[in-house]
């Protein structure tokens, strides 16, 4: 089959889904090791970060959740100012003030991250209403999960943003778990996308574990969003690899769920496209992930490296 | 000076203010349908109609603030509230802390409260003092129109989220309104009397039953302070040390009840602070720990009276005769 997408395009795409894997990794590692603060790990959900992300302009704005890292980091954010976050250091992005659920990075248009299952959604129709008011072709993508669509904030959300002709591009990464739950025991049906009919948005499943499906999906909705300045509820079924935090456990999984989902997992079914197509051989793959292994302990060194921030700092920064 | 209630001079800071800078907008629940003329002046795109959601509308303010407009949301009654806490609490109240500084919230959300319409405790909860409590917010509730006018331009103007409560027994009161800015700060009290023997701290319509309560003390020779508030976070707490150490006496009005509520911190403060110039006990006289209930006469027990406020700034100054347990009301 011929490639789809440019090659140039198919490797970027794996290789940020690498980056994302690579420092969850390092973060699993540091778990492994000691006591470390506890984070929500995207493990298995890269391509749907990496996939929408990627087909953002740089004047869109995301608004993402506490599984935030494949988004920060598909966006271009530095791994080692995000670790330094995770780890309360003051050259984290939010000065150590957000710690590893929250991070913010304004200057990549990653804004307003709430760990409050369905906030972003609340958030989301505010900045899009700031996109419309204020001028410019920009949109909103707002990432959150199939737990969010079971917060009374979605409807709240979908239907004012339908009703008042806002950019917003919901992005539902549906990864099967709502925190210690499966999905299926805590919501009707399989799939989120079919509720956006009822608030007149049109939407799409896409396989959530083919970034290069979830990228052209994506660049097709951002397109429409960007032109129509109305909403678009895109869902990528994936799957979370991991438990809900680290430190992990997974004790309540069926373990051949886990086994059917790791077959499905997104960065292998990626290089293995790739090694097919002759778009990449073994050695530039062992290569390309030695470099992102190497960064990603360059980025755990100066976060571990960097200062704590000054106990000064306790209350400066509540009031603008 | 023209005469306003305190509807029309919030409605006159919001036109000024909304007339000023391009970045205000206004929405809420029937927002658009009730003022008619903000929508023919500004148009349907800054002055909007919204569901009945108030956790979308709040939500909605939060990322519209954060991201550079100026938004005032109108959330009807008070209890309402407690569907946008997410959004005033968890996001305009702590996502400038959280995200190290990178963004501000200029909101104003406003809400109704108070007895006087027997309007019943899902309409009526005087729960202002929840906000103060909550970090990144800063909380109005004033006493005249001329203040609401004041109050309101400041807080459109803030960079903060500002949760501006109206009682619902001002709201159609006249006063004198100046034209134009008449930009009241926030976190300043007023002196509405002066007086030297004992100081009646309030805020919003308990105010007018100080000076109501003042009035009879002077017949009796009895000179009391009585110091409006006004804003309740930040607190104008050299306004309240400086009256108490002048008088010696508090007494602390409000309608909200008094378990840590707005007196509670005042009379903490005061204690803190100014514990040698006291004379006597501080007292609290609140509404009862209790719903807000709708028969008129249960609600006019529920509001505190002008007697009961007199009766205990007359025990603190004849010291030595007991004073009245915290939490009743006249």
């Amino acid at each position: 089959m011929p490639p789809a997408l440019p090659l140039s395009t198919s490797r970027l795409l794996l290789e940020r889904m690498l980056l994302i894997r690579a420092y969850e990794e390092k973060i699993i590692a540091f778990h492994e090791a000691g006591p470390f603060p506890h984070v929500c790990t995207s493990v298995g959900q890269e391509a749907a970060a990496a996939g929408v992300v990627s087909a953002l302009a740089p004047q869109d704005q995301i608004l993402t959740n506490h599984r935030s890292a494949g988004h920060l980091l598909a966006r271009g954010a530095d791994p080692g100012r995000m670790l330094a976050e995770v780890m309360g250091r003051s050259t984290g992005y939010c000065k150590g003030k957000s710690g590893t659920l929250h991070i913010s990075a304004k200057e990549l248009g990653v804004i307003l991250t709430s760990t409050i299952v369905g906030g972003e959604l609340s958030l989301a129709t505010g900045a899009a209403l700031s996109r419309e008011m204020l001028g410019g072709d920009g949109i909103v993508a707002c990432f959150f999960g199939d737990g969010a669509a079971c917060e009374g904030i979605f409807h709240e959300s979908l239907n004012l943003a339908s009703i008042w002709n806002l950019p917003v591009l919901y992005v539902c990464e549906n990864n099967q778990w709502q925190a210690y739950v499966h999905r299926k025991e805590t919501m009707v049906g399989d799939h989120i996308a079919p509720r956006a009919a009822g608030y007149g948005i049109e939407a799409l499943t896409v396989d959530g574990n083919d970034v290069e499906a979830v990228f052209e999906a994506a660049t097709a909705a951002v397109a429409q969003v960007r032109a129509t300045r109305r909403p678009f509820l895109l869902e990528a079924t994936t799957y979370r690899q991991r438990g809900h935090m680290e430190p992990h456990d997974q004790s309540y999984v069926d373990p051949a769920e886990i086994a059917e989902w790791r077959a499905k997992d997104p960065i292998d079914r990626q290089k293995a496209r790739l090694l097919a197509q002759g778009g990449l051989e073994e050695a530039d793959l062992a290569r390309l992930e030695a470099r992102i292994r190497r960064d990603i302990d360059e980025a755990a060194d100066f976060a571990a490296a960097s200062p704590f921030p000054d106990p000064a700092e306790l209350a400066t920064e509540v009031y603008a | 000076m023209p005469l306003l209630t305190v509807n029309e001079a919030i409605g006159q800071a919001i036109a000024e203010e909304m007339r000023r800078d391009s970045r205000v907008l206004i929405f809420g629940e029937g927002t658009a349908t009730k003022h008619p003329e903000l929508v023919s002046e500004f148009g349907s795109a800054r002055v909007r109609n919204t569901p009945l959601a108030e956790g979308i509308i709040a939500g909605t303010a939060a990322g519209a603030a954060a991201t550079g407009l100026r938004p005032i949301v109108d959330l009807l009654f008070a209890p309402f509230l407690c569907f946008a806490m997410d959004e005033l609490v968890n996001s305009a109240g702590k996502l400038r802390y959280m995200s190290g500084g990178q963004f501000a919230f200029p909101m104003v959300a406003l809400a109704m409260t108070g007895g006087g319409w027997t309007v019943g405790a899902q309409h009526n909860h005087n729960l202002e003092a929840w906000f103060v409590h909550s970090p990144g917010l800063k909380v109005v509730m004033p006493s005249t129109p001329a203040d609401f006018k004041g109050l309101m331009q400041a807080a459109i103007r803030d960079e903060n989220p500002v949760l501006f409560f109206v009682d619902l027994a001002l709201a159609f009161v006249p006063g004198e309104v100046p034209e134009g800015d008449v930009l009241v700060p926030l976190g300043q009290a007023a002196i509405r009397r002066e007086g030297s023997d004992v100081t009646l701290v309030s805020y919003a319509k308990t105010v007018h039953t100080c000076l109501q309560a003042a009035e009879t003390l002077a017949e009796e020779g009895i000179s009391a302070e009585v110091l409006d508030l006004r804003t309740l976070k930040p607190l104008d707490t050299e306004s309240i040390l400086r009256s108490v150490r002048k008088t010696g006496r508090l007494v602390v009005v409000h309608e909200a009840a008094a378990p840590c509520g707005v007196g509670a911190e005042v009379a903490a403060l005061v204690a803190a602070e100014a514990f040698a110039d006291l004379k006597a006990p501080v007292v609290r006289i609140t509404g009862p720990d209790a719903p807000a209930p709708s028969s008129y006469p249960l609600e006019q027990a529920f509001i505190p009276q002008p007697d009961a406020i007199s009766a205990a700034a007359r025990r603190l100054v004849a010291l030595g005769l007991p004073v009245s347990a915290p939490g009743s009301a006249g």
